[in-house]
């Protein structure tokens, strides 16, 4: 055999992948499910708003209108208008970057600490392992409104102090499962296999057990990334959050509050996308762990 | 059931039958016009290897294909009623009645959360046979018919604390229960130990004499079809390739892949490969080079939470293995050949005795003495499914031990990834694929490559071949042995399938309950064996009774 067969050869095979990738990708597109393909329109969308508000709509977020206060929803103002004339849906629009930013702040958080904690306690010693899992029961036993609420009166208000007191409430659930993950990998043949052919602990960890264990980490973020935008939304409403005239969702949904006899709109709107959003990461997120097992 | 004496209509009557699988956009094709018939109070064996349509075929007879699956044409004639289209809720007034299936894996068809008098009285309360008191007597009539002890506590147990063999006999009772015209075994016996399945085998026979019942036994191992089946139905990509009574297939198979499948039987075909061992065991003499030493070793595992001693998992065992030749260590599950072997390589310290590897004693090694030590010892696993790392490619597992030692240029380990993978059997382009696009006898070779790149002096084989089927399991034994002739390698063989351990072991250690109870050459064990454990277990090889291989 020469060295020119093999790289042929390997040639052959890459192009050979490449191209059954490429029909897998047909494939999935085809047999896309309906409610999932709505699902990735819904988080597009709203990415796209968080990117290019300006495509969106033509109203200033935060200066309102003389004279076009709480307007029914119309051709002009599709979701009508607040308290300042100022336009509900440019608000929403505009209001996408704070919550999704939050969100993506809070889940990175919790995947980089819960799962760096949770690798250490899943492959070091017994004694180790109880310290941090003891640690992370703690966390998981104190409700996490209450734990955001405590660490934002720790850091200060505002929009990032808030995504991490978010984040830090969803280290625990990572740890935990990164732990289990990588404890299950651990007991596989395969890793002992590894062992068993010289390797060390670090090379084992980095070539098996990270690869084999982060696959449900990613699709439980895609959860959290849901659940994060609810509890961003809830500090903002509790005043927690972002400092108005901000247009972030759940500020909107607390100022709507006071004119709810009036103009529901004001409160139902932004809520509504909160809920879809939520429900599209839930989703992304099943669709995740269908593939993986 | 009043056909069922007629002797003009068959029990069981199959023909043209074609079935396929919906995959991606397509059928495809499992089973291809088959046609078999079976009468009644027969055992006909439907034998072929994973693949071969054999269970596919079974599950369309009992109505229990997979929701992807097709009858695409045929028919199935129970008794002389077409059944192959019925429904799901036709199926239901037959199933357990007249056909009953008894499952392959007994750890897992059994509900772990009811006790086995109410799995078992379940078919009977189904079929509205029987309730309350009547009931609890026939559950406990049925489980002393299959020859458990105590039924009526039995009865009140549940799966796990049960043995494989307890469990099988509990699913033979659900089956038997309504005195079904045909039973259909899938494997029952693959996943239990020789003796267990030769006990499991003769209460089907027996249990069929008393009853009249047809059984259509599914298996991969001609041995067992040879011994218990009067018919033979050989299957193979879909297609009846042969049948025909037991002892006619036997001693003429008209087509040649039955004549490959009876050479591959382990428990059938001659030992062959021995004759060159037994040569060079005697010329090496008492003073030879013995690359693996063993002495009196004894490994125990404390038991958490109880008053009473260590579990002494292995016992005072010791051998020794000349170079260049193959022991085999032959015992049931739990007799401590698995802990023993694990012990060797290194991945747990013995409790006592000593272990020297080619002149490295084991009890001076630690980290980074270990590591380098693993050079000289690799373990293949059982399972190939579990032991190869899903998300790497061939390429990558091969190459995996070469990156633990002193770095070798790149082109360098591609070379003898390469020439390694060439010397299994498996094709180059198999590199840049992945474990799951190979079958199971494929990726034992990758695993057995990845073993071998080490250029290691003892090579320990922990149930190698049990999980594969046997034209398989023949070309993976071939090749060890090959490998064996031109590397000058050692082997351990850890086996529970005594027929194989005739075919590649020049000698042999029986263990019982972590105990040595025979040991020496092959041949001098088979032929005078030491201990009554060791005459059983050569006594439960199936298909040494039929007259054509005694």
């Amino acid at each position: 055999m020469t060295t020119f067969d093999t790289i042929h050869s390997e040639i052959a095979a890459r192009g050979r992948t490449g191209s059954s990738r490429r029909e897998r990708l047909a494939r999935l597109a085809r047999h896309l499910p309906p409610s999932l393909a709505l699902s990735w329109l819904i988080l597009a969308t709203v990415l796209l708003w968080a990117i290019a508000p300006a495509l969106f709509t033509s109203y200033n977020p935060v200066e309102g209108i003389g004279g076009a206060q709480l307007r029914r929803p119309d051709a002009l103002h599709l979701l009508g208008t607040d308290a300042l004339g100022r336009d509900l849906y440019a608000r929403i629009v505009y209001g996408a970057v704070h919550s999704l930013s939050g969100a993506l702040v809070a889940v990175g958080l919790g995947i980089i600490v819960g799962t760096t904690l949770g690798v250490i306690a899943g492959s070091v010693s017994r004694r180790l392992d109880d310290v941090i899992m003891r640690i992370v029961d703690v966390l998981l036993a104190i409700p996490p409104l209450l734990l955001s609420l405590s660490i934002i009166i720790l850091l200060g208000f505002g929009t990032v102090n808030a995504a991490i007191a978010v984040g830090v409430t969803s280290v625990a659930g990572f740890a935990r499962l990164a732990r289990s993950e990588v404890v299950r990998v651990r007991r596989s043949d395969y890793v002992e296999a590894a062992f068993g052919s010289g390797a060390t602990f670090w090379a084992v960890l980095w070539r098996h057990t990270l690869p084999n264990s982060l696959t449900s980490v990613i699709a439980i973020a895609a959860l959290h990334f849901g659940s994060a935008v609810l509890q961003i939304s809830t500090l903002g409403f509790l005043g927690y959050g972002a400092p108005p005239p901000t247009p972030e969702w759940g500020l909107l949904i607390a100022e709507g509050r006071n004119y709810i006899s009036t103009a529901w709109w004001l409160t139902t709107a932004p809520g509504v996308v909160v809920v879809l959003v939520v429900l599209a990461a839930n989703r992304i997120s099943q669709s995740f762990g269908k593939v993986t097992s | 059931m009043t056909s069922s004496t007629d002797p003009g209509i068959p029990v069981l009557e199959v023909s043209d039958l074609a079935i396929s699988y919906h995959h991606g956009d397509r059928y495809h094709p499992a089973v291809h016009g088959a046609s078999f018939r079976v009468e009644p109070g027969e055992v006909v064996a439907l034998v072929g290897e994973s693949g071969s349509g054999k269970t596919t075929a079974a599950q369309a007879i009992i109505g229990l294909l997979a929701t992807n699956g097709r009858v695409d044409r045929g028919a199935i004639k129970l008794n002389g009623t077409d059944i192959s289209r019925w429904s799901d809720k036709q199926f239901k007034t037959i199933r357990g009645a007249r056909i009953s299936l008894v499952p392959q894996d007994p750890g897992s068809s059994l509900n772990p959360v009811k006790t086995i008098g109410a799995q078992v009285g379940e078919i009977l309360r189904i079929h509205g046979e029987a309730r309350g008191r009547d009931l609890e007597r026939r559950v406990v009539a049925l489980l002393e018919c299959v020859g458990l002890s105590e039924p009526e506590l039995r009865a009140r147990q549940y799966p796990h604390e049960l043995s494989g063999g307890m469990r099988q006999r509990v699913l033979i009772a659900i089956a038997i229960a309504l005195k079904p015209e045909l039973i259909i075994a899938d494997e029952p016996t693959s996943a239990l130990d020789v003796t267990v399945q030769k006990r499991i085998l003769d209460l089907i026979d027996e249990l069929r004499t008393e009853y009249g019942t047809a059984v259509l036994l599914v298996t991969h191992d001609l041995g067992v079809a040879a011994e218990r089946a009067d018919r033979l139905i050989v299957l193979q990509g879909g297609r009846v390739q042969e049948e025909g009574r037991v002892s006619e297939v036997l001693a003429s198979p008209r087509s040649p892949y039955t004549r490959q499948l009876i050479a591959d039987a382990p428990s059938l075909s001659r030992p062959a490969a021995r004759r060159r061992a037994a040569v060079r065991v005697s010329a090496l003499g008492p003073t030879s080079d013995d690359v693996v030493i063993v002495e009196q070793l004894v490994q125990e595992f404390p038991r958490p939470g109880r008053d009473e001693g260590p579990l002494r998992a292995v016992d005072n065992v010791s051998f020794r293995v000349p170079r260049g030749t193959t022991h085999a260590i032959v015992g049931e599950s739990g007799s401590g050949k698995t802990t023993t072997v694990r012990t060797i390589v290194g991945f747990q310290k013995p409790t006592s005795g000593r272990i020297q590897i080619d002149g490295t004693d084991l009890s001076t090694l630690g980290g980074e003495t270990l590591r380098q030590f693993r050079r000289k010892i690799q373990l293949v696993y059982q399972n190939p499914y579990a032991s190869l790392d899903p998300r790497q490619t061939i390429f990558e597992i091969i190459e995996e031990p070469l990156l633990n030692f002193s770095p070798v240029p790149r082109s360098e380990r591609r070379d003898k990834v390469m020439s390694i993978l060439s010397r299994v059997g498996l094709q180059e382009t198999a590199a840049a694929r992945r474990p799951h696009t190979l079958s199971g006898g494929q990726r034992q070779r990758v695993a057995i490559a990845r073993a071998l790149i080490l250029e290691p002096q003892v090579v320990v084989l922990d149930e190698a071949v049990s999980a594969l089927d046997v034209t398989v399991q023949a070309r993976i034994l071939d090749l060890l042995y090959e490998l064996q002739q031109d590397l000058g390698l050692t082997y351990l063989f850890v086996s529970h399938d005594l027929a194989v351990v005739r075919r590649i072991a020049d000698t042999v250690s029986v263990l019982r309950g972590g105990r040595l109870v025979d040991e020496g050459p092959v041949a001098r064990v088979f032929e005078q064996p030491a201990s009554d454990y060791t005459r059983e277990l050569i006594k439960a090889i199936p298909g040494r009774r039929h007259p054509a291989f005694a």
